[in-house]
């Protein structure tokens, strides 16, 4: 996939996701703008985690179409611009945190792996933990390494997939200051939330999703805290 | 990045991993090591005995081993949905089969490498004087069960039932491997020794099916 910076951004269209006879999202039409810090908020099966797993490529929607930039998303591999934090963290417990990195970095091509998994591991407070195994790590530890897989290949679009579970006020803190820096960096950032009034913060839109569909957009001239708070967040 | 680095870099994480559980090694072994003590005391381990039923106690034994240890390779990576992580990573799904397949069909000729001398102790069948082409059959055989067995661990692993869904899924589809592998180290562990090409042949003609149908299809076994 080749994103012209000019051009990132994420667009759905039509988007829909059955599985069996529940739909998941129904013919959903979103356009988030390159940079934009997007809240996704929503109850619980409102189709948050699915909308952004299908923007990750992870799953193939029944019908509609995902774009990231100008290009479709068909599989995963293909995304390599897109970071994705998922509600798991996608980390082995076998290996300690450093090799985690260096692992995911080694495949996606990142240059000089090594250094940017100290990097990213000094950046999430972990960088005297760097070679204890995963196993050994507390919940909010392991999310913050996992905040740090989705940043190895430096993405342009971000999904986060609740960025704040798991974590203390410290690690609230770290991620808001995160993802503060991305949005001044021009990355595209949607992520779903519930409850963080830290991380709601950041954002500068929000999209209400109910029953898998747009049920509130801020960019359609709602007040952004109005949007957010008719939600579960 | 190319399929041979990715598949590479694969590889070494499930030997690491590995390394650090011991699981899959320790499993199969300990169960093959119980299922040939087992059989010894079923029959008379005469030499002309051993030379009829041994190969295939010994490559029931491996089939079975083999399934208990397919089974985990795929059901790891739904643990914390690192199958998901490795699918964003990697341009080519198929190096995440091979990757597996290898390490598989390595776990499971250590552990037979481990074994054999245990299996020639408790049946009096020497193995020294055909210990190579002995190790080539083990290995084709190998490769073929870890193949079917890979595709099918990926199926099984998103069903529900997946304990009871890889033997009843695999077993029917290695009936060839068995067939072919029970009666090539039959020919090398009879009076006069021999390497039998034409099951041997059957064999890699089956690996390069099953890795091509992995090849085509395999994207597919890893979707949600």
């Amino acid at each position: 996939m080749t994103l012209g910076d000019s051009a990132v951004g994420l667009r759905c269209s039509q988007l829909e996701k059955r599985f069996g006879n529940l739909v998941a999202l129904r013919r959903v039409d979103l356009e988030i703008a390159p940079g934009e810090t997007v809240v996704l908020a929503g109850h619980n099966g409102a189709g948050k985690s699915t909308l952004l797993r299908l923007a990750a490529g992870l799953t193939r929607p029944t019908s509609g179409r995902v774009f990231i930039g100008t290009a479709e998303v068909r599989e995963p591999g293909s995304a390599r611009a897109v970071g994705f934090l998922a509600h798991q963290t996608m980390l082995y417990d076998e290996l300690t945190a450093k090799e985690n990195l260096v692992l995911f970095a080694k495949l996606l091509g990142v240059p000089e792996p090594v250094r940017r998994a100290e990097n990213l591991l000094a950046e999430a407070g972990l960088g005297e933990r760097g070679d204890s195994l995963v196993r050994t790590f507390s919940r909010g530890m392991r999310q913050r390494l996992a905040l740090a897989r989705a940043l190895l290949s430096r993405p342009r679009v971000l999904l986060l997939d609740e960025p704040g579970t798991g974590l203390d006020a410290g690690g609230l803190a770290w991620v808001a200051g995160t993802l503060h820096e991305l949005h001044r960096d021009g990355v595209t950032t949607v992520m779903s939330l519930h409850s963080q009034p830290e991380l709601a913060a950041v954002a500068t839109r929000a999209v209400r999703l109910q029953a898998g569909k747009v049920a509130a957009d801020s960019a359609a001239g709602q007040a952004l805290d109005a949007v957010l708070g008719m939600g579960a967040c | 990045m190319g399929l041979a680095r990715a598949t590479g870099i694969l590889l070494g994480k499930e030997l690491r991993t590995e390394l650090r559980s011991r699981e899959l090694v320790t499993t199969t072994a300990v169960f093959v090591l119980l299922v040939i003590a087992l059989f010894s005391f079923t029959f008379d381990p005469s030499s002309a005995e051993s030379r009829r039923f041994g190969p295939g106690l010994l490559w029931l034994a491996f089939l079975f081993a083999a399934s208990l240890m397919l089974q985990t390779c795929f059901l790891r990576e739904q643990a914390n949905d690192t199958l998901s992580g490795l699918r964003l990573c990697v341009g080519d799904p198929f190096a995440i089969f091979l990757a597996k397949l290898a390490a598989n069909a390595l776990f499971l000729l250590l552990t037979e490498l481990l074994l054999l001398p245990v299996f020639s102790v408790l049946y009096n069948v020497p193995i020294l004087r055909v210990w190579p082409s002995l190790v080539l059959v083990l290995l084709v055989g190998d490769v073929g069960i870890c193949l079917t067995g890979t595709g099918m661990a990926a199926i099984s692993a998103q069903a529900r039932m997946r304990e009871l869904l890889l033997p009843l899924l695999l077993l029917p589809l290695l009936t060839p491997v068995l067939i072919a592998s029970t009666e090539a180290t039959a020919a090398l562990l009879s009076e006069n020794p021999v390497l039998r090409w034409d099951w041997l042949g059957i064999l890699l003609a089956f690996d390069g099916v099953f890795l091509t149908v992995l090849w085509l299809f395999g994207e597919y076994l890893l979707e949600e």
